[in-house]
């Protein structure tokens, strides 16, 4: 999962949230096109949650039972010893990847609130150009980066594995959460709160950190949701810059199910829980989660 | 010559010296840990340093002229062929799809909400977790052999729709892209989603006063409002396609047959060869900005004449 472009109305989560004022359709529908419409919708619905369907059933299976025939049917006796099973090889890396996701969503955004702050105030000559620059870091294909990036991190000496993976996710979160911050304070912020500030006397950082920091709150939980997912979903940073011992619960996932004869049942319990703190973040936070993917989309 | 006000230097220092304090450490770190890396790849992608062991004489273009013309079997070149058979299949589904929900979806409906949380739920998860499932669905037995997806086809007396999935020699990327189609369309389906409810109502008015069908609505006055978000998702489905190496790593692991320039890289740093792996990551980065910036320098100026 990663980037896309921002529609910096849509960056606080607003535009994509069902509509509460019903719209009253223009032509009249059809029986048949409404019962067409809404068997499409099921069917697709049913297409969608397959997946989810074959993890759950599958994940409190028996050893016995993963057998080919049968694959779909519901367990026969239902039992956790999978997901025990996962949670021993998985547990360490889980709380590891809260050591690494939590302080790079707030890192992050504080960074990025600074950036978007001054971005969107400050029109310097060749703002422009610098903002595109900031923003390409987003879209790179990591692997061009990765080799010195490997050896820096050597060198310096940062700990292996999550203070690494720490200091990496921050340094590429940059330009998207600066994107998002700039957007948000381009349409929310109204110039006479920052004149007012200015007029009392309050230099920039006082008037950041005074008047601005406040009201950031939605672009807050827009990247840190991004930021969080970002960093708790990662594989690519992971496996070039740690490894099953220090790294994150991807690598360990990887490992649990990426065997010549993997066990299937819980390797299936092993995604659930993987799956679990950013869909548990989907489900609570649903409309600032998509704020974030749409602020992928740079554009207006 | 009209005088022109100069603000005093110090001034301006002290007007926007706080604002460059803030920046700066940013920036630094993006010239470096960006462009600077970057270059710093271009150069190891000119040099002859196929071992671990430090060695950097300057090769010219060699290492790139070898991966298309004396790469073993082929191999780069595959791994191209590979990522655009996937790039197609991907960037066609997750648009038919995530357009034709989108259209199902914009003029409200009952249980709006559910469908589109449900859609859109796949976001969410990570491409290795998704493809700890995939692999169990795209099951490459046939027959007696029959799991997964195939299975399903087989209770529906569909047989003929089995097939080996990710496994197939020529199409197999075809098959890998499902699981990313399954993952991006309901992203798709929200960026449409908002496309269409910032069209304004009266057009759509306008046209049924001026007795369009509802077929001429969309062909004529909806669709062309929505070209701007179509070029959105086609550019950020497609740079997504360029970089995909969890999914592929995770579904079929690194092998020959599903191999692309992003997983070639980590297969080549295996062997310690630097300069090579270099080489296929700056191809890739050409590969992603031939379509990245464009697209930003074009917002960019959008947003300016706004």
């Amino acid at each position: 999962m990663s980037t896309s472009v921002i529609t910096p109305t849509a960056t606080a989560g607003g535009t994509v949230r069902p509509d509460r004022r019903r719209r009253r359709p223009v032509t009249p529908r059809s029986a048949t096109a409404q019962i067409v419409r809404y068997g499409l919708l099921i069917l697709f619905l049913v297409i969608v949650l397959m997946p989810a369907y074959v993890l759950i059933v599958t994940s409190f299976k028996s050893g016995r039972e993963i057998g080919v025939n049968g694959q779909w049917t519901l367990p026969k006796e239902w039992t956790t010893a999978s997901w025990v099973k996962a949670w021993t090889a998985l547990g360490p890396s889980f709380v590891r990847t809260f050591e690494l996701a939590v302080p790079v969503a707030v890192i992050s955004s504080l960074i990025g609130s600074a950036n978007g702050f001054v971005l969107s105030r400050w029109r310097f000559p060749g703002a422009d150009v610098v903002f595109t620059l900031i923003l390409f870091g987003m879209f790179i294909p990591y692997q061009a980066v990765m080799i010195p990036l490997r050896q820096i991190v050597t060198t310096i000496g940062i700990p292996p594995g999550i203070p690494t993976l720490v200091l990496v996710h921050c340094i590429y979160g940059i330009p998207i959460c600066t994107l998002i911050f700039r957007n948000y304070y381009a349409t929310t912020v109204p110039e006479e709160l920052i004149e007012a500030g200015r007029v009392d006397g309050a230099g920039l950082l006082r008037t950041f950190g005074w008047l601005i920091l406040p009201i950031s709150i939605p672009g807050f939980v827009v990247t840190i949701i991004w930021q969080f997912t970002s960093a708790w979903n990662d594989y690519l940073f992971a496996i070039f810059l740690s490894n099953t011992r220090n790294g994150p619960i991807t690598i360990a996932l990887n490992a649990l199910a990426g065997a010549q004869s993997p066990d299937y049942a819980a390797s299936m319990a092993g995604a659930l829980i993987t799956s679990l703190p950013t869909l548990v973040v989907y489900v609570v936070l649903g409309r600032w989660f998509i704020g974030g993917l749409m602020a992928g989309s740079v554009k207006s | 010559m009209a005088k022109r006000r100069r603000v005093p230097l110090r001034n301006r220092l002290r007007r926007w010296g706080p604002g460059l304090l803030l920046l700066s450490p940013s920036m630094v770190l993006l010239a470096v840990f960006v462009y600077g890396l970057i270059a710093w790849t271009i150069r190891l992608s000119l040099t002859d340093r196929h071992t671990a062991i430090a060695s950097s004489n300057f090769v010219g273009a060699k290492n790139y002229v070898d991966l298309f013309a004396n790469d073993i079997n082929d191999r780069f070149v595959h791994s191209l062929k590979n990522l655009l058979v996937f790039t197609v299949v991907f960037l066609v589904g997750a648009l038919v799809l995530g357009l034709l929900w989108a259209l199902l979806l914009e003029r409200g409906a009952r249980a709006e909400g559910l469908f589109r949380t449900v859609y859109l739920f796949p976001m969410a998860v990570s491409f290795v977790a998704s493809g700890v499932v995939w692999r169990w669905l795209m099951n490459s037995g046939t027959g007696d052999q029959a799991g997964g997806i195939n299975l399903i086809f087989q209770g529906l007396h569909l047989r003929f729709l089995e097939n080996p999935w990710w496994t197939d020699p020529n199409w197999g990327m075809a098959a890998m892209a499902l699981p990313a189609i399954w993952q991006l369309s309901g992203y798709v389906m929200a960026l449409f989603i908002a496309g269409f409810r910032g069209i304004p109502q009266e057009l759509r008015e306008a046209a049924v006063v001026d007795g369009a069908s509802t077929y001429q609505m969309y062909r004529r006055v909806i669709f062309p409002q929505l070209t701007p978000t179509m070029l959105s998702a086609m550019i950020i489905i497609g740079h997504m396609s360029m970089k995909m190496f969890d999914l592929i790593m995770s579904v079929s692991g690194a092998q020959w047959i599903t191999e692309v320039p992003s997983v070639y890289v980590w297969q080549t740093l295996l062997t310690s060869d630097y300069a090579k792996a270099a080489a296929i990551s700056v191809i890739l980065l050409l590969l992603v900005a031939v379509v990245i910036v464009p697209y930003l320098v074009h917002t960019s100026r959008a947003e300016r004449r706004s």
